[in-house]
């Protein structure tokens, strides 16, 4: 009976260990590119999605041509189970390195577990391409010790200076519009970010970018993370007068924030970034509530960024019924970044590829790829922000769908030309919002 | 005063949801010294059960309540008679066996729903606004829940001969045990009696929040401040409890809206700063005179 339980647990044990170690295609000669992220939460499904879909069309295609053999790619997985547990995120990046051995590896997901995990990567002198954590430190320890952190790239989205510059322009625009339809002299500005390391910067930009578009700031609260419950914060806001939310948030806060106030139908429409309303299970998490609520976001059906976006989008959304999010972008990466570089020089050699990797400018499926030197010339591998270059996108929930409302006849500058991406609809102001400001 | 009335009604509003956990947790610790830590994870199984009736099976949510009820209070029977009732005289054990039951409702809810946000529809839409504050009918069913439950539980361990049972075994187990009581069995519905309250309060409350497989873990922290503060086992400490720390969190999130996510914080050391000066909680019984 004894042994009957042993041969039980060696066997129960063996198929933890396999199932642990969970791989798609195996192979000797093969390009082991390892994924890491959240893999029981939407972002790291994202991550893996993106990745399955790189692996699967080049492999449809015989693999990637190194020197003189074709090399198909090997997927490995890791879960992070960043957003629970920061050591659990290190132990998977260490077992991609030391037992997977992967070439490779794209993902990531919080800052605060990306950094311990690109320390890992560094070390093991893996080319580690971030999809996910947008936190300038990461691109900054690039610049400061070029010798160590070069193996690191920044894949999607671009960094949090550029996310807040790109969410005070949608921030403007909405003003604008309300300023314009509903005859409102000064627009008042509630900031709702949650409690985070990446937020804080985006708030103290907000203190000054908000008084300098000619709006007024009513007031910043600052709800945890993962609060259940903002009904005492929507009633302050209330209370405060505000036209406007600037939303920042990237937890579930964003889902009983945008659901409850568009129960309580307050008068003020939310504009910045809110994660959870990019993906498509916003509008069921939110019961419909979630209307009008506007966000940036990397891709939206029926919006082109370029002309790859189209067949990205579409197929994504054939494959896995779902529109790709940010961290879907480790398809881009494998596909426009990678395997490109990988086949020019054909080789794996890190030290050969990234003096590549680093100065080319390639397109993407949400628009061009380059890479930021910082103010005294050295390397950041920081993607570059801009037109012409990565934008991504104002979008809004119009009636269950996610629609792009920006870039739409954008003018970066009084000079510039327009910029408006294909696909683009007006944005619209919710009809309770009309109803109290428009007499 | 629209700043006070804010707080009244916020506070009001907080301090029910944190009673009606607090309840259940503090009745099954009061009679059968059992501290569950899977309460506040039976009230996650409750939401997803609320969940599959509604969105999957499309029932009305009323439905979803009910089997809720019906099901979770069978699922805390069943684990009280598996893990909990062989173990129950080791108070050190029970408390580990009771977290890891609630680790295992994360994992296996985690695996069939995955980390996803679900959301159920609400009992009662729309909201009514009190003294120029919004407030949901489902807010006012969950404080008028509380209070119904409070008088519920105090007319059945006052007027029945199961209540009679109750208070003698929570008085002193081994007399009821002489008299003729079978403290087994008391016990058994008792956690029956929790547990169903807790799905009782998942399914008010759930409506109110966000679906996850974490989602036991704020409540839990907040119900065992609410028990502490209020006493462990009172059931009127704890309702009393809940209420302090509910205007506590209002309190800070409308006088010091940049510290909101403090919230939890405030509410938690206001439970310390009573217990060093109450080590026994508000209606407690003090550690030297327990059995």
């Amino acid at each position: 009976m004894e042994r009957w339980g042993k041969g039980i647990l060696i066997l129960a044990m063996a198929f933890l260990f396999a199932v642990s170690s969970f791989t798609v295609v195996s192979g000797q000669d093969t390009i082991k590119i390892g994924v890491i992220g959240p893999m029981k939460f939407v972002q790291g499904q994202g991550h893996w999605n993106g990745a399955t879909m790189a692996a699967e069309e080049i492999n449809a295609k015989g693999g990637i041509q190194v020197g003189a053999k074709k090399m198909k790619i090997e997927l490995v997985q890791a879960d992070s189970n960043e957003f629970l547990n920061v050591t659990d995120a290190t132990t998977a990046m260490e077992r991609l390195v030391t037992k997977d051995k992967v070439h490779f590896i794209v993902g990531g997901f919080r800052t605060e577990a990306v950094l311990p995990m690109q320390d890992i990567a560094m070390e093991n002198k893996k080319i580690f391409i971030g999809v996910g954590a947008a936190h300038d430190e990461l691109c900054n320890r690039v610049a400061r010790d070029y010798k160590t952190y070069k193996y690191w790239f920044r894949g999607s989205p671009f960094n949090s200076t550029f996310l807040g510059r790109t969410s005070f322009v949608h921030l403007a625009t909405v003003g604008a519009i309300l300023k314009g339809s509903l005859n409102i002299p000064k627009v008042k500005v509630a900031i709702a970010a949650e409690k985070a390391e990446w937020t804080e910067p985006l708030i103290k930009g907000g203190e000054t970018a908000i008084p300098a578009m000619g709006m007024e700031i009513a007031g910043i609260w600052r709800p945890s993370p993962v609060a259940t419950d903002v009904t005492a914060e929507l009633s302050a806001i209330q209370r405060s007068d505000a036209h406007l939310i600037f939303t920042i948030f990237s937890s579930s806060v964003g889902i009983p924030f945008a659901r409850q106030a568009g129960e309580l139908k307050i008068p003020a429409v939310q504009v910045g970034i809110n994660v959870e309303a990019q993906k498509d299970g916003f509008w069921q998490a939110t019961r419909g509530m979630g209307n009008y609520v506007a966000t940036m976001n990397t891709y939206a059906r029926g919006v082109e960024s370029n002309e790859l976006t189209k067949a990205f989008v579409d197929t994504y959304v054939k494959r896995f019924n779902e529109t790709p999010t940010y961290t879907a972008d480790t398809y881009s990466v494998i596909v426009n970044s990678l395997a490109p570089v990988i086949e020019q020089l054909g080789t794996l050699d890190p030290e050969k590829l990234i003096p590549v990797m680093e100065t080319r400018v390639h397109k993407s499926c949400s628009g061009t790829v380059a890479y930021l030197k910082d103010a005294e010339g050295r390397h950041l591998h920081e993607l570059r922000w801009g037109p012409g270059f990565l934008t991504a996108l104002g979008v809004q929930w119009q009636d269950g769908e996610l629609k792009g409302f920006w870039p739409n006849k954008w003018k970066p500058a009084p000079e510039a030309p327009e910029v408006t991406y294909k696909g683009m609809v007006p944005y619209k102001i919710p009809p309770w919002m009309i109803e109290k400001y428009k007499k | 005063m629209n700043l006070l009335i804010d707080i009244i009604i916020s506070g009001l509003i907080s301090g029910s949801v944190f009673a009606l956990l607090a309840i259940g947790f503090s009745l099954i610790f009061g009679v059968a010294r059992i501290v569950n830590i899977a309460h506040t994870a039976f009230y996650m199984v409750a939401a997803y059960c609320i969940y599959v009736v509604t969105q999957r099976m499309g029932f009305h949510p009323l439905w979803g309540m009910v089997a809720a009820i019906v099901l979770v209070t069978l699922l805390g029977i069943i684990s009280y008679k598996l893990f909990i009732n062989p173990i129950r005289e080791h108070h050190g054990a029970v408390l580990i066996a009771t977290i890891a039951l609630a680790m295992a409702f994360q994992e296996v809810m985690g695996i069939i729903f995955t980390g996803s946000y679900l959301s159920v529809p609400k009992l009662i839409k729309g909201y009514h606004v009190i003294l120029g504050v919004k407030v949901f009918y489902q807010q006012l069913l969950t404080f008028g829940a509380a209070l119904l439950i409070l008088a519920g539980l105090w007319a059945l361990l006052m007027r029945t001969k199961l209540g009679l049972a109750v208070r003698s075994t929570a008085q002193d187990r081994e007399v009821a045990n002489l008299m003729g009581i079978n403290e087994a069995r008391v016990a058994m519905a008792t956690m029956g009696l929790s547990v169903g309250l807790a799905a009782l309060t998942g399914a008010i409350v759930v409506p109110l929040t966000v679906l996850e497989p974490h989602m036991w873990m704020h409540p839990l922290v907040m119900m065992m401040a609410v028990v502490v503060l209020g006493g462990l086992g009172s059931l009127k400490g704890s309702f009393l409890g809940a209420y302090i720390l509910g205007f506590a969190e209002a309190l800070v999130v409308f006088l010091a809206p940049m510290g909101a996510f403090l919230k939890g914080s405030v509410a938690l050391s206001i439970m310390i700063l009573v217990l060093l000066i109450r080590p026994e909680g508000l209606f407690g019984v003090s550690f030297e005179e327990e059995r």
